[in-house]
C-alpha cells in the first residue's frame, strides 16, 4: 500500500476493518459459529458440539464432497483446455472476428446460470445426446459455465505476452508448435493456473444450474447444503458449508503454490 | 557462405509505405550496417529478411535462395533484437540450446555447442543463471551466443547495443568485431542509428532515410566523399553551404572558396550551377587561412576535449569542432574560421534529399 505516514496507515487499516468486517468476515464468522452450535436462541449460540462435523464427513455428505471435488476438477481442467485453445486461436484472428468470439464466450457469464442449466437440460434430454440423469450433464453444465472465465483470463494474458519471445524463437528455427509448447505455454503458465483456480472455485460453489440437472446419484455439496437448510437443519448445513469452504481454500492454496513456483522459475 | 539480397523490396503498413523498393546486396561474410534516423525503415528491412513482415512487392534472397514467402523458422538466420528477448523461464544454457533443440541437433552434440557459443561471448561462467540474474551487457552476450549457436549463415542485429551505456557499448563493439574475425563466413546485417557504431564495425554502410536507401558505400567513401547531402550531414555531421560553382572554386555569399586539389574544376560541375559545399566541423580551424569565413559566435559548447562553436556567417549557422580552447570565446565575438580546400566536398544541388 502506498501510504507512508503512520496516521495514514492507521486510517487505511481502520477503513479496511470497517468495510471488510461487516461485509465479508462477519457472515463467515456466523456460519462457523453456527456449525458448532447445539442451540441458538439468544444472541449467541449455546451447547457447543462437533457433532455436525462428524456427520458432515461421513456417508452421503462425504460422497457429496467427493462429487463436488470431482466435478470441479474435471470441469475446470476441461474449461482450461478449451478456453486456452479458443484464446490461442482467437489471438490469430482479425479484430472483428475476435470480438464476436469474445462476445460468444461472454454469453455464459451474462446469461443467468439457471438459464444455462435449463438450456443444457433441454438440449441433452433427447437422443442422440441423451445425458439427462447422468453425472456427465452436471460436469457439462459446469464446464460451459466456467470456460467463459478461462477464456477471458487466458485471452488477457496472451495479449500481454511480448511477441518478441515468439519471434526470437521462430528466428532460432522453432516451428509454431514448438514455440507454443516450449515458449508461449510456459510463459502463460502463471495465468493458466490462476484461471484454473478461478474455474475450480466457481464450480465448487455452483448451485443454480446444478439444481436443475443433478441426478440422485450425483449430488454436489452446495445442493446438499441447500436441502439441509431447506429442511431446517441450519447447523448441519453450516458445518457442510464450512467443509465446502475449507476444501475449496485448500485446493486454491495448493494451486497458488504451483503458480508462485512457476513465476519464479 | 550466404549473403543477403533485397530486390526492390517494398513494405507498407495500411497503405503507408515504410520501405520503398530497397535494392541492396550483402556479400557473403560482409558486415553491412543499416544506418538511418528513427523511423527510416531499418527495422522493417531487417524484419523482411527474418520473415516477420511480408513485402508488398520484391524479393528477399538468402544465400541465393528466394525466401520471400518462407516462414521465419525455415530461413536459417540468427537474430538479436533490441530487447534481447531471452526466454525468462529458461537458464542461460537452455536459452542457448533452444535453437539447437528446435533444429533437432543430436542430443549428445548440444552441450558442446552450447559451451562453445557461451565461451565465444565470454559467458561460460553464467550457464546456470536465469536471464533476470544477468546485467544488460551480459544478457546481450547471451542473446548473441543464442543466435550464434545454430551457426547461421547470416546474423541480423537490430540495435543490439542501444540498451547499454557508452563505455560498455564501445567494449561490445570491439567484441563484435572480434567475433566476426572468428566467424569470417557469417554475413552480418547490423541496424543502428549511431554513426560511430556503423563506422567502427561495418565493411559497408547503407544509409536510409524516409523509407529509402539514400547511399551505400564503405565507411571511408561515405565519410570523406559523401554523394548526397543527407549522407554528408548524417554520417559526417557536415556543414552544408549553398554555393554557386565558379571557374575555380565555388562562390558562397559573395566569397570565393577553393575546393578540392588546386586548379581543377571541382567534380566536373559546370560553372554557374548551384551546388552544396560540405565541410565537416572538425576540419574547420580558427584564424586566418585559406577559405576564411568571418562570423559571430551564437553558441559555445564545451565537450571536454573539444569546443563546439556555432558561428553565424552571412545568415548561415556553421558548426566548428575545435581542440579545447584555453580561453573560452564569448557569445557575440567576431571570429574567423578557415578550412583546407582538400577537406571540402562539392555536391550538385538537387540530387539528394530523397
Ligand atoms: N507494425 C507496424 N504498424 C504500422 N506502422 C509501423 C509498424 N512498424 C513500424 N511502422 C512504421 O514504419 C516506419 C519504419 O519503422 P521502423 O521500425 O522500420 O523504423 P526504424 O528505422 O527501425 O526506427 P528506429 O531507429 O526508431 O528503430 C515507422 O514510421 C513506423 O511508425
Ligand atoms: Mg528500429
Amino acid at each position: 500500500m502506498l501510504v507512508h505516514s503512520k496516521a495514514g496507515r492507521w486510517a487505511a487499516w481502520a477503513l479496511f476493518a470497517v468495510l471488510f468486517l461487516p461485509l465479508f468476515a462477519l457472515p463467515l464468522v456466523v456460519v462457523v459459529a453456527a456449525s458448532f452450535a447445539g442451540h441458538w436462541s439468544g444472541a449467541f449460540p449455546s451447547d457447543p458440539t462437533t457433532g455436525h462435523y462428524a456427520a458432515a464427513v461421513r456417508g452421503e455428505s462425504l460422497q457429496a464432497l467427493t462429487t463436488s471435488l470431482v466435478t470441479a476438477v474435471v470441469a475446470s481442467l476441461l474449461a482450461l483446455v478449451l478456453g486456452t485453445w479458443a484464446a490461442l486461436a482467437a489471438a490469430r484472428l482479425g479484430r472483428r472476428t475476435k470480438r464476436s468470439l469474445d462476445a460468444l464466450f461472454m454469453l455464459p457469464v451474462a446469461v443467468p446460470s439457471v438459464v444455462i442449466g435449463l438450456a443444457v437440460l433441454v438440449a441433452f434430454s433427447r437422443p442422440p445426446l441423451l445425458l439427462n440423469g447422468t453425472s456427465s450433464i452436471v460436469v457439462l453444465a459446469h464446464t460451459v459455465l466456467v470456460t467463459a472465465f478461462a477464456y477471458q483470463s487466458v485471452s488477457a494474458a496472451i495479449v500481454r505476452l511480448d511477441p518478441a519471445y515468439e519471434q526470437a524463437a521462430a528466428s532460432l528455427g522453432a516451428s509454431p508448435g514448438y514455440v507454443l509448447w516450449r515458449v508461449r505455454l510456459p510463459l502463460l503458465l502463471p495465468s493458466l493456473t490462476a484461471a484454473g483456480g478461478l474455474c475450480f472455485a466457481l464450480s465448487m460453489g455452483e448451485l443454480s444450474a446444478t439444481m436443475m440437472l443433478y441426478p440422485p446419484d450425483w449430488v454436489p455439496l452446495p445442493v446438499r447444503i441447500f436441502t439441509a437448510t431447506d429442511r431446517g437443519s441450519l447447523f448441519s448445513g453450516s458445518a457442510l458449508a464450512v467443509v465446502l469452504m475449507a476444501a475449496t481454500l485448500l485446493v486454491l492454496l495448493a494451486v497458488s503454490r504451483i503458480r508462485t513456483r512457476a513465476s519464479y522459475r | 557462405m550466404s549473403g543477403i539480397r533485397f530486390e526492390s523490396v517494398s513494405v507498407a503498413y495500411g497503405g503507408h509505405t515504410v520501405l520503398d523498393s530497397l535494392d541492396l546486396t550483402v556479400e557473403p561474410g560482409e558486415v553491412m550496417a543499416l544506418l538511418g534516423p528513427s523511423g527510416s525503415g531499418k527495422t522493417t528491412a531487417l524484419r523482411a529478411v527474418a520473415g516477420f513482415v511480408t513485402p508488398a512487392s520484391g524479393r528477399v534472397l538468402i544465400g541465393g535462395r528466394d525466401v520471400t514467402h518462407l516462414p521465419p523458422h525455415k530461413r536459417g538466420i540468427g537474430m538479436v533484437v533490441q530487447q534481447y528477448a531471452l526466454f525468462p523461464h529458461m537458464r542461460v544454457k537452455e536459452n542457448v540450446a533452444f535453437g539447437l533443440r528446435a533444429h533437432r541437433t543430436p542430443r549428445s552434440g548440444i552441450p558442446g555447442r552450447v559451451a562453445e557459443a557461451l565461451e565465444m561471448t565470454g559467458m561460460g561462467a553464467y550457464a546456470e543463471r536465469y536471464p533476470r540474474e544477468l546485467s544488460g551487457g551480459q544478457q546481450q552476450r547471451v542473446a548473441i551466443a543464442r543466435a550464434l549457436a545454430i551457426r547461421p549463415g547470416v546474423l541480423l542485429l537490430d540495435e543490439p547495443l542501444s540498451a547499454l551505456d557508452a563505455q560498455l557499448r564501445s567494449g561490445m563493439l570491439a567484441e563484435l568485431a572480434r567475433l566476426h574475425r572468428e566467424l569470417p563466413d557469417v554475413s552480418l546485417l547490423y541496424v543502428t542509428h549511431d554513426q560511430v557504431e556503423a563506422l567502427t564495425l561495418a565493411d559497408r554502410i547503407a544509409v536510409m532515410d524516409r523509407a529509402r536507401l539514400q547511399d551505400c558505400g564503405t565507411p571511408q567513401e561515405l565519410y570523406r566523399t559523401p554523394r548526397t547531402e543527407f549522407t554528408a550531414s548524417f554520417v559526417g555531421n557536415a556543414n552544408l553551404l549553398p554555393v554557386t560553382v565558379a571557374e575555380r572554386g565555388a562562390v558562397f555569399e559573395g566569397r570565393t572558396l577553393t575546393v578540392g586539389p588546386a586548379g581543377q574544376a571541382p567534380y566536373g560541375i559546370a560553372p554557374g550551377a548551384t551546388a552544396t559545399l560540405c565541410v565537416r566541423p572538425h576540419l574547420l580551424a580558427l584564424g586566418e587561412g585559406p577559405n576564411a569565413l568571418r562570423g559571430r559566435i551564437t553558441e559555445v559548447q564545451w565537450r571536454g576535449s573539444t569546443h563546439r562553436l556555432y558561428v553565424e556567417v552571412a545568415g548561415h549557422r556553421i558548426k566548428a569542432d575545435l581542440p579545447e580552447l584555453r580561453e573560452t570565446p564569448a557569445l557575440g565575438d567576431e571570429v574567423t574560421l578557415h578550412f583546407e580546400p582538400r577537406d571540402a566536398v562539392l555536391l550538385t544541388a538537387g540530387v539528394s534529399h530523397g
